[in-house]
């Protein structure tokens, strides 16, 4: 149990570390670099509280795509920070404004959270009856049978997402390619006239 | 309950064949490149049509333990989105060929886009209903944008993609709340939930926040300001089918949804549908009058017909939803035969889109300009045409009802919007001829117009089938609780 909390802790400050990094780093690539450490510490986060495969997605999905995809976007856009952040001491006042009021409504949200008194007997028994599988194999056993339809129509539609990004942006240019059989099977006749030219008369 | 059966399947059975379908003409469009643009298109119809057999052959009932229902209702629309579907789809032939656009790609995208329309017709869910709209817009906002040099075509494209995720976000926020105060996603649950005498005021804002997103996809007013801007940028075909088959999934699903889990709180929806009806029959008629476009007058006129269909919607009783059923069947054949006309205003090889240019049609082009003239006056609703039996059955519902405001409402914007229809047969027919239209128009282009001016002119001789279809399928909804807490009401 000690282990656990101690994990807990270490994720936790590592994650929040590496949040603030994200935002506080001057180098965007190090910035994604943080982000992808904090992804990382959210997945181990995850394990703990028993959800492996939400900490599998985490990884395969945020680390392996969404970040890759960000990391490129940062490297090939060539952002000037200087220039993005010269605005920031004059949004400074309305940012500030905009976080104390979530502040205060975060404030009264959690003063007048009320708990119904069955919540916690109902947390004590997650998934009652599967509890001898794991949660990707609880997962799967209902994708694949009670909403394999609505799993299959998913698929569907990014098959039209990926159709659109090829329809909308794909470009068959003219590249000239060398065809080394044709070079070969080149005959002089096919490319070279010979005339018999007069002395002054021109071609 | 975790295990699948064949049952299940069966009652998806269309769906799987359109998205298999359309995974395979992928691959045929993949390895022989745009070259088979045509042949695809062709495939995809003969797809189309496979798949409304199945679904007017397919069984009732819920299958994935309630994530999806087939029944009437679904198969009369379903068969509808895909009329509307591949009727644009053969129009849209000699445009794409024309105009730089022949990319297999593009009849793959309408194929999975009325798969879209199908999940959400069948929705008996909340998540499928998600899935289903999502699939929908998404290959919705490829095609607005298609023509991707074109700048118009993309700020379409761009706006809608924008305005609709908006959409999306209001819709998905009203359906968390629903399922934070219900605790289920399920229609036939939240029925349950929500018909008791003490519901939470957190599941009625969550219905107001799921019926914005869903008017914002029916263009009702005020969730329209996309629509001018889209229909007038998006290449033509492409609009041809956003007037027609998105509109008749969307109204379905907003039907299904309002008279299903939220049959108990008819009260609060009437409210929503009633405004809404109003605000769009009222914009529909005056926002057009001083349109020059014809394709943003279009979208003005689908505007104001989406306001006489919540009409129907508003006196939530099953006769209501029979003049809906009948009131988009007519509405597509209109919608589809206007279109068909506005894609032959071509002239020195480009498309031409003012009113303007139409003047003098009827010296240089007779057959187009009748054509039109019939869409045109069933649209303003004269009889004997069939415009007018779509109102007719929709103004019935609601004087049934007790809505004698809506109806009164609904009548009056149809005279101020028989001027701007008329005007544009005044143009074709007494204004100085200007130049003739390039022909031939193309011959699948004049069988879709003349198909539809026929079933327009005819309807009144034999409408057997629609009626009967409306009927069937104003029934297998079960809105018996509906109508009578309607009565109560009156009482």
């Amino acid at each position: 149990m000690i282990l656990q909390t101690l994990a807990f802790y270490l994720f936790a400050a590592v994650l929040l570390a590496s949040a603030v990094m994200v935002i506080a780093s001057r180098n965007p690539v190090h910035s994604v670099l943080f982000l992808i450490l904090a992804f990382f510490n959210a997945a181990g986060l995850f394990v703990l509280i028993g959800a492996e495969f939400l900490a599998m997605i985490l990884v395969v999905v945020y680390v392996g795509a969404v970040a890759v995809l960000f990391l490129f976007v940062v490297m090939m856009l060539d952002i000037n920070l200087t220039e993005l952040r010269q605005g920031f001491l004059q949004y400074l006042p309305v940012g500030a404004l905009i976080g104390l009021v979530l502040a205060i409504e975060l404030i009264f949200v959690v003063t007048g959270w009320q708990l119904s008194p069955e919540l916690a007997g109902m947390a004590q028994a997650p998934a009652s009856g599967l509890v001898e599988h794991s949660n990707t194999a609880q997962l799967g056993e209902i994708l694949y049978t009670r909403y394999a339809f609505l799993f299959q129509g998913a698929g569907v539609i990014l098959l039209i997402a990926m159709m659109g990004a090829i329809v909308l942006t794909l470009r068959h240019r003219d590249i000239k390619r060398q065809k080394i059989s044709r070079q070969v099977a080149q005959k002089p006749g096919d490319t070279i006239e010979i005339r018999k030219i007069r002395p002054g008369e021109g071609v | 309950m975790n295990e699948l059966s064949l049952s299940d399947l069966q009652i998806v059975l269309p769906e799987i064949w359109l998205a298999l379908a359309g995974m395979a003409l992928l691959m045929v469009g993949v390895f022989t490149s745009n070259r088979s643009t045509r042949l695809i298109t062709g495939l995809t119809l003969v797809v189309f049509i496979i798949a409304g057999v199945l679904v007017n052959s397919g069984l009732d009932g819920t299958g994935f333990g309630g994530l999806v229902v087939d029944d009437r209702f679904g198969a009369f629309m379903k068969t509808l989105v895909l009329i509307g579907a591949g009727l644009t789809l053969l129009m849209s032939l000699g445009f794409i060929r024309r105009e730089g656009m022949e990319r297999f790609e593009f009849p793959v995208l309408i194929l999975f886009a009325t798969l879209g329309m199908f999940i959400m017709v069948s929705a008996n869910d909340l998540m499928s209903l998600y899935i289903g709209l999502e699939m929908q817009s998404l290959a919705l906002y490829v095609c607005a944008a298609f023509q991707r040099d074109n700048l118009r075509s993309t700020e379409a494209g761009l706006k809608y993609f924008v305005l609709g995720a908006v959409a999306s976000g209001m819709l998905l926020y009203g359906a968390s709340l629903v399922y934070g105060f219900t605790g289920t996603t399920s229609f036939a649950d939240l029925a349950i939930i929500l018909s008791g005498s003490d519901v939470s005021i957190g599941a009625i804002v969550g219905l107001v926040f799921i019926a914005a997103g869903l008017a914002f996809k029916i263009s009702a007013v005020p969730f329209h300001m996309w629509t001018p801007d889209v229909y007038e940028g998006a290449p033509t075909p492409v609009t041809a089918f956003f007037s027609v088959a998105p509109k008749v999934a969307a109204v379905a699903l907003l039907i299904r949804v309002l008279t299903g889990p939220f049959g108990g709180l008819f009260a609060e929806w009437q409210q929503i549908v009633f405004l809404l009806a109003v605000a769009s029959m009222l914009l529909g008629a005056f926002g057009a009058i001083a349109q020059s476009n014809i394709k943003r007058l279009m979208a003005y006129s689908s505007i104001g017909h989406v306001g006489y269909i919540l009409v129907g919607l508003a006196a939530g009783t099953a006769e209501g939803i029979n003049g809906i059923a009948i009131y988009l069947a007519v509405y597509l054949a209109m919608s589809v035969g206007t279109w068909g006309c506005i894609l032959a205003m071509r002239r020195q090889q480009r498309m031409v889109e003012d009113i303007a240019d139409l003047s003098g049609l009827s010296r240089s082009n007779p057959g187009l300009a009748a054509a039109l003239a019939i869409f045109m006056f069933s649209m303003a609703g004269i009889p004997p045409l069939a415009g007018f039996f779509g109102k007719f059955y929709v103004f019935l519902a609601a004087v049934n009802a007790g809505l004698y405001t809506l109806a009164v409402v609904g009548v009056l914007t149809s005279v101020v919007g028989a001027f701007y229809y008329i005007r544009i047969v005044k143009v074709m027919y007494f204004d100085e001829p200007g130049d003739a239209f390039d022909r031939p128009v193309g011959r699948e282009l004049s069988w879709v117009v003349g198909l539809s001016a026929a079933f327009t002119l005819l309807f009144f001789v034999y409408t057997g089938p629609v009626l009967d279809g409306a009927a069937a399928a104003s029934q297998s909804l079960g809105l018996v609780t509906i109508g009578e807490a309607q009565s109560a009401v009156l009482e």
